[in-house]
C-alpha cells in the first residue's frame, strides 16, 4: 500500500500556475488551428466538402467539452447529452425564425438565440437534474438516455403555430386551428425550416473560446475543486461541508447550456432541423462520450483534440468508401491503446520523465 | 456547558444492534478516546456522529444545538470534522487543494468570480493558499504541496486527512484509528501533532485507536465497546486495568 505509484512522477497534479499555463497552451493551440484553416478557407484552398466541415467540428467539440465537466469532473455518467443540444437547437431556430422580421440585425438575433437556448437548455438541465440527481452510476447513465429519447420524441410530435391570436401549440396537426395568414413554425416530423444561416466558422470559434474560458476558469476554482472533490470521494467530500446535490446540479446546468449552445449552432447550420437518432439521439451522445473518453476524462485539451479528429474522419475517409467505417474502427482502437495501455503509457511516460526531468535539471542545481 | 453531548444514540441495521444505548459527554478541549474490539462498533458511532447514519434511536447535541438527522454537510458546517479509517482523500487533488476544498466553507467567493476571475477570486485564492499552506507546516507536509495526494506515503496521507478536516475549522475532531499502519516513531510523532492541533487550533478530539500506547500516551478518558454497548467508561489507566475490559479487547 506504501506509495506505488511513486514511481510515476508524470501524474503529478500541478498547482495554480502550471493550471494556467496549461490552459493557455490549450487557447493557444486553438487559436492557431483556427487561424490555419480560417486562412485556408479564405485563400480558397480548402475543398467545399471540408469547408463544409468546421462548422459541425466546433460543434462536437463544444459538446465534448461540457460533456467532459459532467463525466471527467464531476465523475457522473452521462447518456443524454445530445437531448440538451437538441432543446438547445429547436429553442434557438425557433426563436429566430419567429423573430427574423422582427430583429432585423442578424448578429443581435443570433445572440439572443444563444442566450435563449442556453436558458432553454439549462431549464431542461435542472428540470432533468433534480430527480436524476438522487441516482447514481448505471442507474443516472439508463435515465439520462432515456431523458435523450424522451425530449427527441416530444420534439418530433410537437406543432407550434403562430398567428394574430398568438401561439397554438398541439401534440395534433389536425387540431392546430392556426388561421390562414398564420405561420406553422414547427412541423412535428418535419421540424423547423428556414432557420436563418447565421452560424460559420468564427461563430464557432468564438463559441469554443467561450466554453473554454467557462470550463477551464470553472475547474480551476473553488467550485472546480469541490466539483473534483466529489469526483474522487463523495463522502469525504460530504464529511468536509461540501454541498453535493448543489454542486452536482450546477455542473448539469452549465452543461446543459453549453450543449445548448452548440445546438444552435448547428442548427443556424443547416436549412431543416428535424430530430434523428443521428443528430439528438443515443447515437449523438454516445459519440460525445466517444470523444471524452478517448480524448481523456477531465482532460479538456484531449476532448477537443479528439472531437475534431474524431469528427473529421469518416468525413475525409470518404475516398475509401465501403472500408471507411472500418479505417474508423481501427483507429478508435488504435487511440485507445495507445492512450490507456499499460505498454504505451509506460512508454509515454519515460519519454516525457526523460524530458522533464531534463528541463529540471536544467533549472535547478543538481544537489 | 458540555461541548458534546450524547444520549441513548444507538442504531440497528436489520436485526442488528450495532449501536445501542450510547452515552458521552465531552468537555470543551478533551481528549477522549474509544476503544473496542473490531465490529464493536466504534465507527459506527463515528458515522453516527457526522451524519453519515442516521440513528435509529437516541440524540445527540453540539454546543447545545440538536444535530440528530442533520445531513453530512451541515453537520461539518456546524462544527465536527473526522478522518477515516480507510484513508478518504481526493486522490486526483494536489496535497494543498485538498486542504483548500477543507477550506472551502471558510473563505468564499462566487462561482461567477471563480468563472469570471473577478477581484474576490485573486484575493480569496491567495488567502487560502496561505492559510492551507500554513496548516500544512503544521503537519511537516508543505514542502509535497505540489504533490498528488495519491503519490504521498502513508503516514503522511493520514496526516493530510486530519489537516484537512482542521481546514474546515471544527470544534469537534473525530479520529478513527490515526495511528493503523504506523511504526512507534511515527505514532510518537502522531502523538505530539494530536496534543499539539488540540492547543493550537482549540479542538475537542475524539479518537478511535487500536494502538494502546497512543490511548493510553495522550487521552485524559475512554469508553470501551464491546458489541455495541458500552463496557467501561472513565479514567484511561483505570479502565484499561479493568477485568471486564482486560478480558473482552486487551487480553490476559
Amino acid at each position: 500500500m506504501a506509495n506505488k505509484s511513486n514511481n510515476s512522477p508524470l501524474v503529478k497534479k500541478k498547482t495554480m500556475r502550471p493550471v494556467t499555463k496549461q490552459n493557455l497552451i490549450t487557447y493557444v493551440m486553438v487559436i492557431a488551428v483556427f487561424t490555419l484553416f480560417q486562412t485556408l478557407s479564405a485563400t480558397g484552398n480548402l475543398k467545399y466538402a471540408h469547408k463544409a466541415l468546421l462548422v459541425p467540428v466546433c460543434t462536437s467539440i463544444i459538446m465534448a467539452v461540457s460533456l467532459n465537466l459532467v463525466v471527467g469532473v464531476l465523475g457522473e455518467l452521462s447518456l443524454g447529452h445530445a437531448g440538451f443540444m437538441c432543446v438547445g437547437a429547436y429553442a434557438g431556430s425557433f426563436f429566430s425564425v419567429l423573430t427574423e422580421d422582427v430583429i432585423t440585425v442578424s448578429w443581435l438575433r443570433f445572440i439572443l438565440a444563444f442566450v435563449i437556448a442556453a436558458v432553454c437548455a439549462s431549464v431542461a438541465g435542472i428540470l432533468i437534474g433534480i430527480p436524476v440527481l438522487r441516482l447514481k452510476g448505471d442507474y443516472l447513465a439508463i435515465v439520462t438516455l432515456a431523458f435523450g429519447e424522451i425530449i427527441k420524441t416530444i420534439v418530433n410530435a410537437l406543432y407550434i403555430g403562430k398567428d394574430a391570436d398568438g401561439f397554438h401549440v398541439t401534440l395534433d396537426s389536425t387540431k392546430l386551428n392556426i388561421a390562414a395568414d398564420g405561420q406553422i413554425i414547427l412541423k412535428g416530423p418535419q421540424g423547423i425550416t428556414g432557420t436563418p444561416k447565421d452560424s460559420n466558422f468564427v461563430v464557432g470559434f468564438i463559441l469554443i473560446m467561450i466554453t473554454l474560458f467557462i470550463v477551464t476558469n470553472l475547474m480551476d476554482s473553488r467550485t472546480g475543486r469541490a466539483i473534483m472533490s466529489i469526483r474522487d470521494n463523495r463522502i469525504a467530500a460530504e464529511s468536509v461541508g461540501i454541498d453535493i446535490t448543489k454542486y452536482k446540479l450546477m455542473v448539469f446546468t452549465i452543461s446543459a447550456a453549453l450543449a445548448g449552445c452548440a445546438g444552435v449552432l448547428y442548427s443556424h447550420n443547416i436549412s431543416t432541423l428535424t430530430a434523428t437518432t443521428s443528430n439528438f439521439g443515443y447515437n449523438m451522445s454516445i459519440l460525445v462520450l466517444v470523444y471524452v473518453v478517448l480524448g481523456g476524462l477531465g482532460n479538456i485539451r484531449g476532448s477537443i483534440i479528439s472531437a475534431t479528429i474524431l469528427y473529421a474522419l469518416p468525413e475525409l475517409l470518404r475516398g475509401f468508401s465501403e472500408y471507411r467505417m472500418l479505417i474508423y474502427a481501427i483507429i478508435l482502437i488504435v487511440m485507445m491503446i495507445v492512450n490507456n495501455g499499460t505498454y504505451f503509457v509506460k512508454i509515454k511516460e519515460k519519454i516525457f520523465y526523460n524530458f522533464s526531468s531534463k528541463i529540471k535539471k536544467d533549472k535547478k542545481e543538481v544537489i | 456547558m458540555a461541548l458534546l453531548e450524547v444520549k441513548n444514540l444507538g442504531i440497528t441495521f436489520g436485526g442488528l444492534k450495532a449501536v445501542d444505548n450510547f452515552n458521552l459527554t465531552l468537555e470543551k478541549g478533551a481528549l477522549y478516546g474509544l476503544i473496542g474490539p473490531n465490529g464493536a462498533g466504534k465507527t459506527t458511532v463515528f458515522n453516527l456522529l457526522t451524519g453519515v447514519y442516521k440513528p435509529t434511536s437516541g440524540t445527540f447535541m453540539l454546543d447545545g444545538k440538536e444535530m440528530k438527522g442533520k445531513k453530512p454537510a451541515e453537520i461539518n458546517k456546524a462544527g465536527i470534522a473526522r478522518t477515516f479509517q480507510n484513508i478518504r482523500l481526493f486522490k486526483n487533488l494536489s496535497v494543498l487543494d485538498n486542504v483548500k476544498v477543507g477550506l472551502h466553507n471558510q473563505m468564499k467567493y462566487s462561482t461567477v468570480a471563480g468563472i469570471f476571475r473577478l477581484p474576490g477570486f485573486f484575493k480569496t485564492e491567495k488567502k487560502m493558499t496561505e492559510k492551507a499552506l500554513e496548516l500544512l507546516k503544521v503537519f511537516g507536509l508543505d514542502e509535497h504541496a505540489d504533490t498528488l495526494a495519491s503519490n504521498l506515503p502513508y503516514g503522511k496521507q493520514r496526516k493530510l486527512e486530519i489537516a484537512r478536516a482542521i481546514a474546515t475549522n471544527p470544534k469537534l475532531l473525530l479520529l478513527d484509528e490515526p495511528a493503523a499502519g504506523m511504526n512507534p516513531n511515527e505514532t510518537n510523532e502522531l502523538m505530539e501533532t494530536i496534543r499539539f492541533v488540540r492547543d493550537h487550533f482549540d479542538l475537542t478530539v475524539l479518537v478511535i485507536e487500536h494502538d494502546m500506547s497512543l490511548v493510553s500516551g495522550i487521552c485524559e478518558e475512554i469508553t470501551v465497546l464491546n458489541f455495541g454497548t458500552e463496557l467501561a467508561k472513565g479514567k484511561t489507566d483505570e479502565v484499561l486495568k479493568n477485568p471486564e475490559v482486560v478480558k473482552a479487547y486487551l487480553g490476559q
